[in-house]
């Protein structure tokens, strides 16, 4: 650093130039008693030089804090510029001289209240920056007053020094009201104020999930548009930012904010574009598809996206991550726009990969001639990743367009002549997966890839080559020779060249057993005698035993027919994509992570999630509202990656309670009259029927332990919270069973209840017929559910209209969450419900049907759900026969759809349709379903896949009360 | 929500200054960064955005600088990139060039305008015509003008102050085209599109009220005219002054301008533009002994236009030497630091046809390092005219004071990103 200040002494003498480099000079010794002495001069003009020596020491890293309290005496003073350097240094040192920095307070107070408002602000601004805890109370006067300064440069500047001092003492912010003031702050008159204020809540809401600060609604979101059009482009950031986590009421309102926020797609500022871009993207999914508005919206969405791509590098590049995820979740937008992501010589290179991954997305059969000649281009450049890429995008390619496959090959065969060693290499591996979605068909390139076999030496590379060897052994003549050639050096290669070269030979040794006894052995010797290598080992000594004792077998194992690979192989999961689809232009969307994997402490920081297709549902709640009351103790979701993370909810080892996690949260806290029921409903019931055989052993654990692996889920059924936002204009209206007597009069000293389940504009509700065959009033009262399968919980107290007299029924309706605990329950969607009145508490068992906890945005896309149906293992499907059933296909999947079973594809094979539906549960589990109906065959067969294969059973029960009513 | 600190550091990785907004990131951090860019650098892979433990650098390379924002948050990184960006302009607007010396030179300044640029996080007031009236070079001159806030800072109309005066009011429009191509080595045009802006030099006493009219197809249709040509805009991109609302209802540019320069909007055009200059190459490679060039160039725009300061850039092989050059008109010059040959053609009508042919001999050793395919690139310029079409039909000045003022409009077609791969 010294270095640097000397340097810079001995450049200076040179020019006759003065600037503020001459204050980097003074380095020796004694330089600081100098400083004391100067800055305690009476000459002002002395005593400015002397700060800015003691600044410029202080920037280029010296420890001036000796220096203190000469410093902060200069404080006092009407020279603006020597007032800035002072507030400055505080800024810097106040926190290693904490004590010290009560002396600046003074000065503060004062300059809070001076005329000029440039002051005020400077002093409110610089306050917040004194992160001592000890000083924060003295300040609460001067912001008060800065809050309802006259001028609105001081206004803006306290607003944003309310999130400072919250930062530093929340509680304190709370007691003196200043989160109120904060929320005034959004109806000023002043645009720049409102911005500051929005973007200061925002900052609080984000590390207090619960507060329910930014408590909008339409009111307030009406004020926040209006300031939308006035502010600076910044201002116009925050208040789009703050937009997104609104969720509109219904379509209606999503559409006139849509339109209101449209405007801002032609801000020169691509900052700007990229907020109103998500707050359009969210908004966008409670549109009705066929609504005119929605196409318009789609079209204007694309230029915006398109002209990102002029901006600077590393804004292109947050552009195109979000891109990526764009065309994942609406391909319909950018679909004609392939050229604009062709790559350009001089593009950064982490531009030029976004482009191509985005390119191999967009690519389709319309344009895949283009797309392969710009590959075949890029195939040839210099830089080595970005031709790795490329040529494994002209596999992909293949693999996504089938026309193309033929093309692409002789592509891939064109590169491997230009014998560059790692295009060669990168060539043979994607062939190897072109013929495993294409088998027996390209084999006539076998030739050309074995003339380069000597020039492999990456064991990726390797492997494939072996692979292909293996599989086409009996069309290759010298495969042996092959293989043995590798087989010389097999303990130097990797692990995964070694198993596929023991699997290669015993393939080749199924198919020409004659002359391959020998090779057959050496390999399995190698593997299973010289290897320490346990996987090695364990697959030699699975084919010796199998070779050894029935080759039948062993030849239906090694050379069984492999399943397809599907084509896309590297979408985003659907609920990790809607969630980045929240978080468009942030970190997250460059990364495709969701926050709660890179952010510390966003514990209890909410997943978001895409709202629901609205009908016109009063339920919508914005997010803020909804994660009030006992929700906000839900643990952080793990936002499944992979899809298989999907559906944990069922396989819960429930019985050891010997992880103390977070105590789960109790639906009692978000029902005041439950108090009434004392020590919660658990410890209650474990008395009663405790031992009946309905409830599993594990309902006696006690009820503040429960398995930390139940984590997931909760906090899953927690976001899936936003899906009763709206529910679909139904065409048919979900099916409602019959309401049945749940609980005798004879059992309840009086009180008979029936009822049924319903989802009804996206609500789950439990519908009840209270009758009251006692001889007196009754009154107080109250229910709760047990833990269940899905967290159904209450969302509001039991209501029942007092007095309730002798021989009256009552119809009453009680809306439900699934932010309740979870247990798996036998059966699945068995729920145990305690009622209290003012004679006792009763409990009755009973089960709702699992449809109605079916989303409104159950529909996969078409090109997910082949990838979902395949990539789910066949031992999760599960057959079922629906007999009896006299309605044709169209007329079932109307019937369907009305309770959320959405058909996404139909196929007619035979005279038989074939309908492709999914739901998606409540808890983010989605089923699959594959509905056979033959015409004049009352059977219809239906194969369920789910990654949760327990929920079969239930969702089959749905689907035959649906169709059969 | 955005930036935790912001740091300018030279290319060593030193701070040269720095200003820490939020105090959730530990300063030192920024210690990591070099290291982290510098593998990065060796692994081929930079990226805008690095992470240590749960730190995230977002940075720019500006000159001899880096300007680093750390964060720990999941923040608007598209607005952190822009605020780099914006600070880069304040700072040269300052200090004409942003470099290690004028951040040395003026680092009060530098911390005065990071304190207002940015609080807490949150960008704040960043137009720097705005901030040169509050916070100035030299503090002790302009002591009694930096003591108020001038209220533009907190107007709806951020960008412009009250009370400026001209003698004559006058305004300058530019019109400026700029053509991308990519064409491929079989002469195909892979992608082509126009990039328009338009910019202002207002000389304009008070608040005046502008109205720019273009031969926009939408408001054509809109008004329901269909006179003459128009021309659709695929995007338009507008300078904070232009209200938006308006323009998105009825294609109104209207606004108050920013006084002096400056970019009032931009415009994509995705239409398959013929390359104004095509240019056709034949480059044959003999290894070990010469590589011969042959360029030919057409000018395809109308006879009466003339493009201007043409350059063809060809790229030759690194090793190259002994060049010759024949040329039918302009001359031809080896750059060899940048393994090009520029030919110059002062003056290129419409319509004309030009050669050129250079010959490079080839040492007999190979240089066995890999070389890129870079294309030919294509510079030019040709004024009074534009390729799409687009005309300023009016522009309406109203002053509450009254005055006249004439607006002047020129308009240039250029090149923008113009490329020609080869197949050598």
């Amino acid at each position: 650093m010294q270095e640097w200040a000397n340097q810079l002494c001995e450049n200076r003498q040179f020019g006759s130039k003065m600037t503020d480099s001459k204050y980097f000079t003074t380095t020796k010794k004694g330089e600081i008693f100098e400083l004391k002495a100067e800055l305690n001069s009476d000459k002002k003009e002395k005593k400015k030089e002397a700060v800015k020596k003691v600044i410029a020491s202080m920037t280029v890293g010296k420890d001036v804090s000796a220096l203190f309290p000469d410093v902060v005496n200069c404080m006092q003073t009407d020279n603006l510029e020597l007032k800035k350097l002072v507030y400055l240094y505080l800024m810097n040192y106040a926190k290693s001289q904490p004590d010290m920095a009560i002396m600046a307070v003074n000065t503060f107070v004062k300059d809070c209240e001076d005329p000029n408002p440039l002051i005020r602000a400077l002093a409110v601004r610089t306050m917040g920056c004194i992160r001592v805890d000890k000083i924060t109370e003295y300040l609460c006067e001067p912001l008060r007053k800065c809050l309802k300064d006259e001028d609105p440069y001081v206004r803006k500047t306290a607003a944003v020094c309310v999130a400072k001092l919250h930062d530093i003492n929340a509680q304190l912010v709370e007691d003196q009201g200043f989160l109120d003031t904060l929320k005034d702050l959004i109806s000023d008159s002043n645009p720049m104020v409102v911005a500051n204020a929005v973007a200061a809540l925002s900052e609080i809401a984000e590390s207090h999930p619960n507060s329910n600060l930014l408590d909008l609604n339409p009111q307030s979101i009406n004020k926040l548009l209006t300031a939308l059009n006035e502010c600076t482009e910044w201002g116009q950031i925050f208040i789009l930012d703050c937009l997104a986590n609104y969720t509109p009421r219904d379509d209606r309102e999503s559409q006139s904010i849509c339109e209101r926020v449209t405007p801002r797609l032609s801000h020169a500022n691509s900052a700007v574009v990229l907020s109103a871009v998500k707050v359009l993207m969210k908004f966008m999914e409670m549109l009705p598809k066929d609504l005119d508005y929605y196409g318009t919206l789609l079209k204007k969405l694309a230029p915006p996206l398109v002209t990102l791509l002029s901006a600077e590098p590393e804004l292109q590049y947050v552009a195109l991550r979000n891109i990526n995820l764009i065309v994942q979740k609406r391909p319909e937008i950018l679909k004609h726009e392939m050229k604009v992501f062709f790559v350009k010589y001089n593009d950064p290179i982490y531009v030029k990969l976004e482009k191509l991954d985005i390119m191999i997305r967009l690519a389709s059969q319309a344009n895949i001639a283009q797309v392969l000649a710009e590959l075949k281009e890029y195939a040839t450049e210099v830089d080595v990743d970005f031709v790795r890429k490329a040529v494994r995008a002209i596999g992909r390619c293949a693999i996504k367009v089938e026309q193309s496959a033929e093309r692409c090959v002789s592509t891939l065969l064109d590169l491997i002549q230009t014998k560059v060693n790692y295009v060669v290499q990168e060539a043979i591996v994607v062939i190897k997966d072109i013929f495993r979605k294409y088998p027996n068909k390209y084999e006539s390139v076998i030739a050309t890839l074995c003339e380069n076999l000597d020039s492999l030496d990456e064991p990726e590379a390797r492997a494939a080559m072996i692979w292909i060897v293996g599989e086409y052994a009996e069309r290759i003549d010298n495969a042996d020779e092959l293989l043995e050639s590798f087989l010389e050096g097999f303990h130097d290669e990797s692990t995964q060249v070694q198993l596929q070269l023991l699997t290669a030979i015993v393939k080749l040794f199924l198919k020409k057993p004659t002359e391959t006894q020998e090779l057959v052995q050496q390999v399995l010797s190698l593997a299973t005698q010289d290897s320490d290598n346990p996987d090695l080992r364990d697959r030699g000594y699975i084919y010796w035993r199998l070779l050894s004792t029935d080759p039948v077998a062993a030849k239906e194992v090694v050379l069984a027919e492999k399943p397809l690979i599907s084509e896309e192989t590297d979408l985003i999961e659907p609920t990790l994509l809607e969630e980045l689809i929240c978080h468009i232009g942030t970190l997250a969307s460059v990364y495709h992570k969701p926050p709660s994997a890179f952010v510390e402490g966003s514990r209890g920081v909410q997943h978001k999630r895409l709202p629901a297709r609205a009908g016109s549902g009063e339920s919508a709640e914005s997010p803020d509202t909804v994660s009030t009351g006992g929700v906000s103790e839900a643990p952080p979701a793990v936002i499944p990656s992979q899809g298989d993370l999907l559906g944990d909810l069922l396989n819960l080892d429930l019985t050891p309670p010997t992880t103390t996690g977070p105590p789960p949260p109790t639906s009692s806290m978000q029902m005041g009259a439950m108090d009434l029921l004392g020590g919660g409903l658990d410890s209650l019931l474990g008395g009663d029927i405790g031992g009946s055989p309905a409830m599993g052993a594990s309902f006696g654990a006690p009820p503040a332990v429960m398995p930390g692996s139940f984590n997931a889920p909760v906090s899953g059924g927690l976001s899936d919270l936003f899906d009763l936002g709206g529910g679909v204009g139904m065409p048919m209206g979900a099916y409602v069973p019959p309401k049945t007597v749940w609980l005798p009069a004879m059992k309840a000293k009086g009180l008979e209840i029936s009822g049924t389940f319903a989802r009804r504009s996206g609500v789950v509700q439990m519908e009840m017929t209270l009758t009251n065959k006692a001889m007196s009033v009754m009154g107080d009262f109250a229910i709760q559910f047990n833990r269940n399968s899905f967290g159904l919980a209450p969302a509001g107290p039991l209501q029942v209209l007092t007095p309730f007299t002798p021989n009256q029924s009552i119809e009453v309706t009680l809306p439900l969450n699934t932010v309740g605990p979870v247990m798996k329950m036998e059966p699945l969607n068995n729920l145990q419900v305690a009622v209290k009145n003012n004679i006792d508490v009763f409990y009755f068992s009973c089960q709702y049907p699992i449809s109605m906890l079916f989303v409104e945005d159950g529909k996969m896309e078409r090109q997910v759900f082949l990838a979902t149906w395949k990539d789910i293992p066949n031992d999760n499907e599960s057959q079922f026969q629906i007999k009896d059933c006299h309605l044709n296909s169209d007329a079932a999947s109307n019937k369907l759809q009305g309770s959320n079973i959405f058909t996404i594809a139909k196929r007619t094979v035979d005279g038989q349709d074939m309908l492709y539906q999914s739901m998606k549960l409540t808890n983010g589990i989605w089923i699959l379903a594959e509905l056979k109906v033959q015409a004049g065959n009352p059977n219809y067969t239906i194969s369920l896949k789910c990654r949760a294969p327990e929920v079969a059973q239930s969702v089959f029960q749905s689907y035959e009360a649906v169709l059969k009513n | 929500m955005s930036a935790s600190a912001v740091f300018v550091l030279d290319l060593k990785g030193k701070v040269l200054i720095c200003r820490n907004y939020k105090g959730d990131v530990d300063m030192v951090e920024i210690d990591h960064f070099l290291p982290l860019l510098m593998q990065q650098e060796e692994e081929g892979l930079i990226c805008p955005v690095m992470s240590h433990g749960n730190v995230h650098f977002l940075w720019i390379k500006h000159n001899n600088l880096y300007l680093v924002a750390t964060t720990n948050k999941n923040s608007n990184a598209s607005l952190v990139y822009s605020f780099l960006y914006k600070l880069v302009e304040v700072f040269t607007e300052y200090f004409k060039e942003l470099e290690e010396e004028s951040i040395q030179d003026n680092f009060v300044v530098v911390y005065e305008l990071l304190d207002e640029l940015m609080d807490f996080g949150f960008p704040q007031t960043t137009d720097s015509k705005i901030l040169q009236e509050y916070i100035t070079q030299e503090g002790a001159k302009l002591e009694v003008a930096k003591s108020k806030v001038p209220t533009t800072v907190t107007n709806a109309v951020s960008w412009r102050s009250e009370g400026i005066k001209y003698k004559k009011n006058e305004v300058f429009i530019d019109v400026i085209e700029s053509i991308n191509v990519l064409v491929n080595a079989n002469g195909s045009v892979m992608s082509s599109d126009i990039v328009g802006s338009i910019k202002l030099k207002t000389m304009l006493s008070g608040m005046p009220e502008l109205r720019l009219g273009l031969n926009d197809r939408v408001l054509f249709a809109l008004t329901g005219r269909d006179k003459g040509k128009t021309v659709a805009m695929e995007d338009v991109k507008f300078h904070q002054c232009v209200r938006l609302s308006r323009f998105e209802s009825d294609r109104t540019i209207s606004f108050i301008p920013p006084d002096g320069e400056s970019e009032l909007m931009s415009y994509r055009i995705n239409t398959h533009v013929k390359p104004l200059i095509w240019i056709e190459s034949v480059i044959e490679k003999f290894s070990h002994s010469r590589v011969e060039i042959m360029v030919k160039a057409k000018g395809q725009f109308k006879k009466q236009s003339v493009a201007n300061n043409v350059e063809v850039r060809v790229p030759v092989p690194s090793d190259a030497d002994s060049p010759k050059f024949k040329t039918s008109t302009g001359h031809a010059k080896y750059v060899p630091e940048k393994n090009l040959v520029v030919w110059t053609i002062k003056s290129f009508p419409g319509g004309k046809e030009y050669l050129m042919r250079a010959h490079f001999g080839l040492p007999s050793v190979e240089n066995d390092e890999m070389e890129g395919k870079p294309p030919i690139t294509v510079n030019f310029e040709i004024p009074y005219f534009t390729v799409s079409g687009i005309q300023v039909r009016y522009m309406k000045i109203i002053e509450k004071s009254g005055y006249q003022a004439l607006p002047w409009v020129r308009y240039i077609t250029q090149s923008g990103d113009y490329q020609l791969r080869t197949n050598a």
